[in-house]
């Protein structure tokens, strides 16, 4: 089924009888050629791409809840490509290529929306550093944009410029950086890789792993065993707990992540503000909401909610760069369980178990990269050679002192 | 969450810094054959355990010391507070 604005006529003429779900829900095969584990957004990529670049269609996704309940339908939904390091760039700059050419590839509304994303800096040093990381972002293709007082007051009259601690002496615009409608990710990979004949089983936990002289035949799930010749781990914050089942350990801490959205307003932000000096960023949903979060709860955790403390924090932050956030009532607020990294970068690499292979690591920043990493997982899967933009996400790179540390924080992930 | 300071009573725990996995007090030795590998395992691997986790909280708003707190990473309970100091001694550490 292709939909298209005269189907949508169609339907609404007819009573709308004539829609069908939009992925099967079959049972598991004894077998598949590959088998993903998790079906949240780089699952799901993972398999639309085997399917579609590589014509690997014996595929199954197996995920213990509901496609989307995790981390893809929890997240503040940007995406950019303003990364620093050469390990990071072209990898999310290729990403944000895809996006722009999602909602045809696979059919689908997704919302991408190019707002533009506005980093603000407030010191001389910070200036400094915006201008080599805009310089690092164009070099790699990237768009970047050094804005002064007046540039930012332009675009954002309402922010407040004077704060004591930290006033606007500009940013770092990047325009084509924007939000995404997150679940509609999901569902579009979902629906694309079930067209091409890829098996996505919901409900369906992975309990463990048959491996045989140091070769992984497959999964244990709550369904039975299921055989494969390639396994692809790829559960975000699960990862340490999956993986512990095939006996590794991994560079791996679970943190939660707070994210939160006000009642619905007029529009009053068309673009994505973020106040790291103050650990608050903000956008508005198309429906009005604002959605704005903050830093980790910074503490282990698998609970998918956060403390108080956070809560205030980012309410904080908030005010003290939009004081008019204080006649807006909260909505809702929720919590992601976060892998994160020691050095704040992704894997996306075989283990040392043949026929095992890992995706994870993604910290709090791994919506922007469900396109590409379901691109290049696909290519390591179907090929077993990394892509050229994946070459630095080895598992073995702490080892050979080779961190992808954007921040420069070292071997503390609560601080990536 | 409330911590249950062994000398303190109980202190909120915004009062405290997170440092991590209480494995870290076990630094390995330097003059083993296989430091480099031990280093590296005993730097970047983690257990990261959903259910019980020992861990190490620094006391910066409070009277500075290093705690041992053993949390739930699921439901967040606290289910024992030691001084790491303790704790390091009965492992054989600083003699
Ligand atoms: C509050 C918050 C805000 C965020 N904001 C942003 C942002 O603005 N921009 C950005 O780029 N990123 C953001 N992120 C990060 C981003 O959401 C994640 O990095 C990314 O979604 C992780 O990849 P995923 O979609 O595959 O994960 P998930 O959707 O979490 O998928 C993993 C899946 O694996 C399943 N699973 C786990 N264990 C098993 C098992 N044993 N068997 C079967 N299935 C299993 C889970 O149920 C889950 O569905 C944010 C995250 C949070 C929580």
């Amino acid at each position: 089924m292709r939909y298209s604005g005269l189907k949508v006529i169609k339907e609404a003429l007819t009573g709308h009888k004539g829609w069908r779900p939009t992925w099967r829900d079959p049972e598991p095969k004894k077998s598949y050629d590959v088998v993903i584990i998790g079906g949240g957004g780089h699952g799901l990529a993972t398999a639309y791409y085997l399917a579609k670049n590589h014509g690997i269609t014996n595929v199954a996704v197996i995920e213990k809840g509901w496609i989307g309940g995790g981390n893809v339908g929890r997240n503040t939904t940007i995406i950019r490509s303003n990364y620093l390091l050469d390990g990071n760039e072209p990898f999310y700059e290729l990403s944000l290529q895809l996006w722009e050419g999602l909602e045809q590839d696979f059919n689908y509304n997704a919302m991408v929306s190019q707002r533009g994303i506005l980093n603000l800096v407030h010191t001389d040093a910070q200036r400094d550093a915006a201008r080599r990381r805009g310089n690092a972002m164009i070099l790699n293709g990237s768009d970047a944009e050094l804005l002064d007082t007046d540039g930012v007051r332009a675009m954002y009259p309402f922010l407040n410029f004077n704060d004591a601690r930290f006033p606007i002496k500009g940013g770092l615009l990047h325009r084509r950086g924007g939000t995404v409608r997150h679940d509609a990710v999901a569902w579009g990979y979902a629906r694309g890789a079930d067209l091409r004949g890829v098996d996505i089983i919901q409900n369906c936990e992975v309990t463990g792993f048959k491996i045989e002289n140091g070769k992984c035949l497959g999964v244990e799930t709550t369904k039975g065993f299921i055989g494969a010749n390639k396994v692809a781990s790829c559960v975000a914050g699960s990862s340490s707990r999956v993986m512990e089942k095939a006996g590794m350990r991994l560079p791996i801490e679970s943190h939660v992540l707070q994210a939160f959205v006000s009642e619905g307003l007029k529009p009053v932000l068309d673009g994505v503000i973020t106040f790291g000096a103050g650990h608050f960023y903000c956008s508005q949903s198309d429906k009005g909401g604002l959605v704005f979060g903050g830093d980790l709860d910074m503490y282990n955790s698998y609970a998918q909610r956060g403390n108080l403390p956070v809560v205030e924090d980012v309410m904080e932050g908030g005010m003290a760069l939009i004081p008019a956030l204080g006649r807006v009532r909260m909505l809702r607020s929720w919590g992601g369980i976060m892998d994160m990294s020691m050095d704040g970068s992704p894997f996306i690499d075989k283990t040392h178990i043949d026929g095992l292979y890992f995706n994870g690591g993604w910290c709090y920043g791994g919506f922007k990269a469900t396109p590409a990493s379901g691109w290049c997982y696909a290519h390591l899967l179907a090929t077993d050679t990394p892509h050229k933009v994946a070459t630095a996400y080895r598992l073995d790179r702490f080892r050979r002192g080779c961190m992808i540390d954007e921040k420069g924080q070292g071997a503390q992930p609560n601080l990536h | 969450m409330i911590i249950n300071h062994p000398i303190l009573g109980p202190r909120d725990f915004q009062e405290f810094t997170y440092l991590g996995d209480a494995s870290l007090i076990d630094r390995p030795d330097w003059q083993a054959d296989n430091a480099a590998d031990q280093f590296h395992d005993y730097l970047y691997l983690r257990d990261n355990p959903a259910g019980e986790h020992r861990e190490l909280w620094f006391h910066e708003q409070g009277d500075r010391s290093w705690l041992v707190v053993t949390r739930n990473t699921v439901t967040h309970e606290i289910l024992n507070v030691e001084l790491a100091r303790d704790v390091a001694r009965a492992r054989g550490r600083s003699k």
